[in-house]
C-alpha cells in the first residue's frame, strides 16, 4: 500500500510531470508563468481543484457509465472551479485580487481532465484524491520554475509581488536579481514561454538519463 | 438499446441537477459578501483619485450616469463636503498601442486634476506598462493640471510639441494616455452643471 502511495507521489512530482513529461497543460503554463509568484498562483489554484474532482470523480466512479463519463468530468472540474471562484471572492478576497484571474482559466487545463480518465476514474477513493494533489503539486513545481526562469532573465527580479499572494511574512522572497533594464523583454513575452518549457524538458530529460531512468514520453498513462 | 440511452441521459441528469443545486446554495451563501467586497474595490480604486480630505460622503453611492464623447454610458462618482459636491470622478478611455486603455480619472470642482490612475490595458509589459503606477511614477505628473495649465495646444507628448514625456519605446501608449486626459477634462468644463447639480 505505502508503496502505492509512493510511486503516485513520485509521478506526480517527478517521473509522469504533467507539464515537463506529459506536456499536458500548455495553455496556463505559457500564459502564466511571466512570474514565479504568477506561476505559483495559478499552480496552487490548479491543485486545489484538481485534488477536489478527482476525489469527487473517484466517489461517484461505478455510477458513471462509460458513455457519459467525458461530459460528467467536465460537469465536475467546471462546478468545483466555480465553487472555488465564488469561495475565495466572497472569503479570501485579497487572494481572490491575485488568483481570481487564473481561475477560471483552470477549466481550459486538460491535465484534471486527463488526470480523472487514467487514474481517478478506476482506482479507489483515496489514491485518487492523492493523485489530483501530487499531480497538482507537481504542475505548481513546473509552473513555479518556469516562471522564475522567465522573470529572472526577462524583468530581472524573482518572486515579484509574493507577499500579495502568500501574505506579508514572505516580503523576504522577494528579490531583484538584476536592473530591470538589463531584462530581455522577449522572455515575458509568449515566445519566451515555449523557449524556458523547452529547455527545461531538456533539463529533466538529462537528469533522468543520467540517472539511468527510461525516459517516458508523451503518454498520461496512470501509476497503476 | 432505448433502455440503456435513457438510463445514460438520466445519470448525466442526476450529475447536472446535483452540482446545479450544489451552485446555487453556493452562490446564495456568497453572493452578499461578494457584493460587499465589489464595493470595498471601488472605494478603494476611488480614493486614489479623490482624496478623502474632499468629501464627507460615500462617492461610490452618490453617483450619476451620463453619456460620454463617444454616446457610451460611464458612471459618474461624486464627492461632497457639507453638501456640496467639491470633485467629481470618472471613466475615460485612450487608445492605446494594443487596444483600449482605461483610466479613472478625479476633477476638482475648478476644474483641475486630482488624479488619474489606469484601470486596465493591453499594453507591451516593459514597454507601454509604465503607465501604471506601480510600474513608474509618470501618471502622477498629472495632479494639479487643468486646460489652463498647460496650455491646449501643450497637452501632447515631446515628440508632438507637448510637454509630456513619452517612454524610449513607446510613444503611442503615452500619446493616448494624454489625449484622454485632456478629453476627460473637456468633459468636465462641458458639462460642469449637470455633473456638480446638487439634487
Amino acid at each position: 500500500m505505502a508503496t502505492q502511495y509512493r510511486t503516485i507521489m513520485r509521478d506526480g512530482l517527478w517521473d509522469n510531470n504533467g507539464v515537463f513529461s506529459m506536456l499536458l497543460g500548455m495553455c496556463p503554463t505559457m500564459a502564466m508563468t511571466t512570474s514565479a509568484t504568477n506561476g505559483l498562483g495559478m499552480g496552487i489554484a490548479t491543485a486545489v481543484v484538481m485534488a477536489a474532482s478527482s476525489l469527487l470523480v473517484a466517489t461517484f466512479r461505478n455510477q458513471i457509465t462509460q458513455e457519459v463519463r467525458i461530459p460528467v468530468y467536465i460537469l465536475i472540474v467546471a462546478a468545483m472551479v466555480t465553487l472555488v471562484d465564488l469561495c475565495m471572492n466572497a472569503w479570501m478576497h485579497e487572494l481572490y485580487k491575485v488568483l481570481g484571474l487564473f481561475i477560471p482559466l483552470i477549466v481550459s487545463n486538460c491535465l484534471p481532465l486527463a488526470r480523472l480518465e487514467a487514474f481517478a476514474a478506476k482506482e479507489p477513493v483515496l489514491p485518487s484524491f492523492l493523485d489530483g494533489l501530487f499531480m497538482g503539486i507537481g504542475f505548481t513545481l513546473a509552473l513555479t520554475a518556469i516562471g522564475a526562469v522567465r522573470e529572472i532573465f526577462g524583468s530581472g527580479t524573482l518572486f515579484a509581488d509574493a507577499s500579495l499572494l502568500l501574505g506579508p511574512a514572505f516580503k523576504a522572497m522577494e528579490m531583484r536579481v538584476m536592473p530591470a533594464d538589463m531584462g530581455v523583454l522577449m522572455m515575458i513575452l509568449p515566445p519566451g514561454g515555449f523557449l524556458v518549457t523547452g529547455l527545461l524538458v531538456v533539463v529533466k530529460r538529462m537528469l533522468d538519463l543520467r540517472a539511468g531512468k527510461a525516459i517516458q514520453m508523451g503518454g498520461a498513462h496512470s501509476a497503476a | 438499446m432505448k433502455l440503456d440511452s435513457m438510463k445514460h441521459g438520466m445519470i448525466l441528469g442526476a450529475f447536472c441537477l446535483g452540482f446545479g443545486l450544489l451552485l446555487a446554495v453556493t452562490d446564495r451563501l456568497t453572493a452578499a459578501d461578494i457584493a460587499a467586497r465589489a464595493l470595498e474595490d471601488r472605494m478603494n480604486s476611488l480614493s486614489q483619485v479623490i482624496p478623502n480630505s474632499i468629501h464627507d460622503n460615500n462617492p461610490v453611492t452618490d453617483a450619476i450616469n451620463m453619456k460620454d464623447v463617444r454616446g457610451k454610458e460611464i458612471t459618474v462618482y461624486r464627492a461632497r463636503k457639507d453638501g456640496k459636491v467639491t470633485g467629481v470622478a470618472y471613466e475615460i478611455f485612450g487608445s492605446g498601442y494594443a487596444g483600449e486603455i482605461k483610466l479613472m480619472m478625479g476633477v476638482d470642482a475648478e476644474g483641475k486634476l486630482l488624479g488619474v490612475r489606469v484601470l486596465a490595458h493591453h499594453e507591451t509589459p516593459g514597454l507601454g506598462d509604465k503607465i501604471e503606477e506601480k510600474k513608474g511614477d509618470w501618471i502622477l505628473r498629472f495632479t494639479g493640471l487643468s486646460l489652463a495649465n498647460p496650455l491646449p495646444e501643450k497637452w501632447k507628448v515631446k515628440k508632438d510639441g507637448g510637454q509630456f514625456d513619452q517612454f524610449a519605446g513607446a510613444t503611442i501608449t503615452p500619446r493616448g494616455v494624454v489625449a484622454a486626459v485632456r478629453g476627460g477634462l473637456e468633459f468636465y468644463a462641458a458639462h460642469q452643471a449637470q455633473m456638480t447639480e446638487v439634487n
